[in-house]
C-alpha cells in the first residue's frame, strides 16, 4: 500500500496530511509526502495498485471531520471535494489519471476538514483530532491486510520498531 | 450611471493560476470603469519570520514561499547572502546552479504550457477535458516534468522544498556518473521542446499588443538565470543591488499584495517575454533557430505569446542542461567556509515567472536584522491590471460568460504565482452580471 499526504508545513491547517504520514512513519510504516500538484500525483502512484491520499479539505464540516473518497467514482470539484490552488490538485489528478489510464486500481483520498491556511505553523486545535482518526483508521486498515498475509505464510512488509507500535501489534491481533 | 449599463465581471476565484485571488472588472456602457486584481496572500509573512534567523536558515526558510519555484528562492536567498558576506563561489557550483534552475523551469513552463494554458487554447474547460482528445500531449508533459523534478531531486535532494543549496554551494553535489544518467531524457526532452515551440506557434492567439516595459537580467555570455545586470527596453541598465532605487512598491487597498513600478514611469512586466526580448541574442542556436523558424523574433509585445516562448525557454533549459553536464567537474569542496560577518547584500534572479529580489542585513553573527523579497507576480501586478482595462474594453461586446472566460485566459499568460505554496483552494468560479 502506498499512502501519500499532501500539504504544506508553512500553511496552518494545510499541514494535515504531512502530521499524518509523520506519525505513520514513526510507526514504521512507509509513507511519501506530495506537494498535492496533479502531475506530480500521477507519477508518485503509478505503478501502484493500493493507494491512499491523506490531505486537508474544505467542505463545510467542522474542523477535524473525516472524510473520505474512493476515486472509482468521481470525485466534483464542487464543495464536498478536496481542492488545490495550484488549479490541479487532487480531484484533477485523479479524473486525470483516470482519462489517462494511470489510476491505480484502488485509490482512498482521506480528507481532514481544515479552516485557516495562513501563512504561519499554528494548526486548528480541532485538525488533531482529524490526524488521529486518519492515523488510526489508516493503521487499523494496514494491520487488517498485513494480518492475511501473515495467516497465509507470507512476510510482513513493515515490522513495528517501539513499543509505540503496541497498539498497532494489538490491531492486527485483534483483526 | 442613470442611462448607462453597468456590468461587473467578477471572476472570485481564479483558477489554472498558482495561488489564490480573483479579479474584478467593471463596465460602464462601453467603458472600462475599474479593474481590480485582488489577491489574498500576506505576502510579508516571510520577511518578518526571517529576521533573528541565521543566514544559513534562508534558503530553506524561503523555499517554503513557493512549491512551483522554490529554486528561485533559494538562488536569490544565496546570492543575496554571499554577497553580504564577501563570499565567492567555485565555477562548477555556478554550472550547478545553472543546472538546478534549468530543473525548475522544466518542471514550472511544463506545468503552465501543456497543463494550465493550452486548454485555452484549444477550447477546452481545463486539461482533464482535453486530455481525453489530446492523451498524447498530456503524457508528453507528464515525462517533461518528471525529468525536472529529476533534476532537482538530483541536486536539491527531494523534489519538493529542495534542501540541499547552501550559502557558499551544495551541501552535497552529484557525481559526474549521476548526472550523465540525465543525458538521455534530457535529449528527448530537447525534441519535445522543440516540437513544443511549433505547436504553439499554430495556435491562435487574440490581437492584443501593449507598449510594454520589458524588466529582465542580462548577462555578457548567457541566457540570463543567477546573474547580470538589471536592464529594461526604456534604458534601465543598473547593478542589481540598485533595484531599490528604481523600483518602487506601492499598497494598494484592495489587495495585501503590493505593486511594483519602475519610479517617474509606472508599470512594467517581467518574465518570459521580457527575457527572450531582452536576450534573443543569448539564446543557444537550438531555441533561437526554432523561434525563427516560427517567426518569433523580439520585440514580441503580445502576452498571449508567452506560450511560445515558455516552450523556447523549455529548449533553451534542456539544451543548457545538456551543456553543463558536458562540463561538469565535481568541485573540490562543495561548499565554501563562511564566517559571520555584517553585511548588507542584494540579489535577482530569474524565476520562471521573472525576476525576483531579495535584500539581507546581517549582524556580526550572521543573524538576519531585515529582509526584502520581491516576488515577480508583485512585479507583473500593476502591468496585468493595466493590460486588462485595455483588454476588457475589446470585450465589451462579447456575452459575459465569454468575456469572463477571455478574461482568465489573459491573466494566465502571466502565469502568474499569486499566493504560491499553499495548496488548498475551494474550487468554485462565479461569475455575476449586474445591470443597473
Amino acid at each position: 500500500m502506498l499512502i501519500i499526504g499532501c500539504g504544506n508545513r508553512q500553511r496552518s491547517d494545510d499541514i494535515a496530511g504531512i502530521l499524518v504520514v509523520e506519525k505513520l512513519q514513526k510507526l514504521g510504516i512507509e509513507t511519501s509526502i506530495c506537494s498535492g500538484q496533479a502531475l506530480d500525483l500521477i507519477q508518485a502512484w503509478t505503478g501502484a495498485d493500493d493507494v491512499i491520499v491523506v490531505d486537508v479539505v474544505v467542505t463545510g464540516a467542522p474542523v477535524g471531520t473525516v472524510r473520505t473518497w474512493d476515486a472509482r467514482h468521481a470525485l466534483s470539484s464542487g464543495e464536498a471535494a478536496p481542492a488545490s490552488t495550484h488549479g490541479l490538485g487532487i480531484a484533477e489528478a485523479i479524473e486525470l489519471a483516470r482519462v489517462l489510464g494511470r489510476l491505480p486500481a484502488r485509490l482512498q483520498v482521506y480528507g481532514i476538514e481544515g479552516h485557516r491556511f495562513e501563512y504561519g505553523t499554528e494548526n486548528s486545535p480541532e485538525l488533531a483530532y482529524g490526524i488521529e482518526e486518519v492515523v488510526d483508521r489508516i493503521v487499523g486498515l494496514i494491520a487488517t491486510q498485513e494480518s492475511e498475509v501473515h495467516k497465509q505464510g507470507g512476510v510482513l512488509s513493515w515490522q513495528p520498531r517501539s513499543a509505540e507500535n503496541m497498539r498497532v501489534d494489538l490491531l492486527a491481533e485483534g483483526a | 450611471m442613470t442611462g448607462h449599463t453597468t456590468k461587473t465581471i467578477r471572476v472570485d476565484t481564479l483558477t489554472r493560476v498558482e495561488g489564490e485571488g480573483s479579479l474584478y472588472i467593471k463596465l460602464v456602457g462601453e467603458r472600462v470603469a475599474d479593474v481590480k486584481l485582488k489577491i489574498y496572500e500576506p505576502p510579508r509573512f516571510f520577511e518578518a519570520f526571517l529576521r533573528g534567523r541565521h543566514f544559513s536558515e534562508a534558503p530553506d526558510i524561503t523555499a517554503r514561499i513557493c512549491g512551483i519555484c522554490p529554486i528561485a528562492y533559494q538562488m536569490s536567498a544565496v546570492h543575496a547572502l554571499e554577497k553580504a558576506l564577501g563570499i565567492q563561489i567555485s565555477p562548477a557550483v555556478r554550472l550547478l546552479r545553472r543546472l538546478f534552475y534549468c530543473g525548475e523551469w522544466i518542471e514550472s513552463h511544463t506545468l503552465h504550457v501543456y497543463m494550465l494554458h493550452a486548454p485555452d487554447f484549444l477550447g477546452y474547460p481545463d486539461v482533464i477535458a482535453m486530455a481525453k482528445d489530446h492523451r498524447a500531449l498530456v503524457e508528453k508533459a507528464l515525462r517533461l516534468k518528471k525529468i525536472g523534478n529529476r533534476i532537482v531531486q538530483l541536486l536539491g535532494g527531494r523534489e519538493i522544498h529542495p534542501i540541499s543549496a547552501a550559502v557558499g554551494g551544495f551541501y552535497k553535489v552529484p557525481t559526474k556518473q549521476q548526472l550523465r544518467g540525465l543525458v538521455d531524457d534530457l535529449k528527448w526532452a530537447l525534441e519535445v521542446s522543440l516540437e513544443t515551440v511549433r505547436w504553439t506557434a499554430n495556435l491562435e492567439f487574440p490581437n492584443f499588443e501593449q507598449d510594454y516595459e520589458f524588466v529582465a537580467l542580462r548577462h555578457s555570455e548567457e541566457y540570463p538565470f543567477n546573474e547580470g545586470r538589471l536592464v529594461s527596453n526604456r534604458g534601465l541598465d543598473i547593478d542589481t543591488a540598485e533595484y531599490e532605487d528604481h523600483f518602487v512598491e506601492l499598497h494598494v487597498k484592495y489587495s495585501n499584495a503590493l505593486h511594483s513600478v519602475v519610479r517617474g514611469r509606472g508599470s512594467f512586466l517581467v518574465g518570459p517575454l521580457a527575457r527572450f526580448n531582452l536576450n534573443f541574442d543569448k539564446l543557444p542556436e537550438t531555441a533561437r533557430q526554432v523561434a525563427i523558424d516560427v517567426g518569433m523574433r523580439p520585440p514580441v509585445k503580445n502576452v498571449f505569446r508567452s506560450i511560445v516562448v515558455r516552450a523556447i525557454e523549455l529548449v533553451f533549459a534542456c539544451a543548457e542542461a545538456l551543456r553543463v553536464i558536458g562540463e561538469y567537474e565535481p568541485p573540490a569542496t562543495p561548499r565554501v567556509e563562511i564566517k559571520n560577518r555584517v553585511g548588507v547584500g542584494q540579489a535577482i534572479t530569474e524565476a520562471p515567472r521573472g525576476i525576483l529580489y531579495h535584500r539581507y542585513a546581517l549582524d556580526e553573527k550572521g543573524m538576519i536584522l531585515t529582509a526584502k523579497i520581491v516576488p515577480p507576480t508583485s512585479q507583473n501586478q500593476k502591468r496585468i491590471e493595466d493590460d486588462l482595462r485595455e483588454y476588457a474594453a475589446q470585450l465589451v461586446a462579447w456575452p459575459m460568460e465569454e468575456a469572463t472566460w477571455k478574461c482568465e485566459q489573459a491573466i494566465r499568460s502571466y502565469d502568474p504565482c499569486i499566493s504560491c505554496a499553499t495548496h488548498f483552494l475551494k474550487l468554485s468560479v462565479d461569475r455575476e452580471e449586474i445591470r443597473v
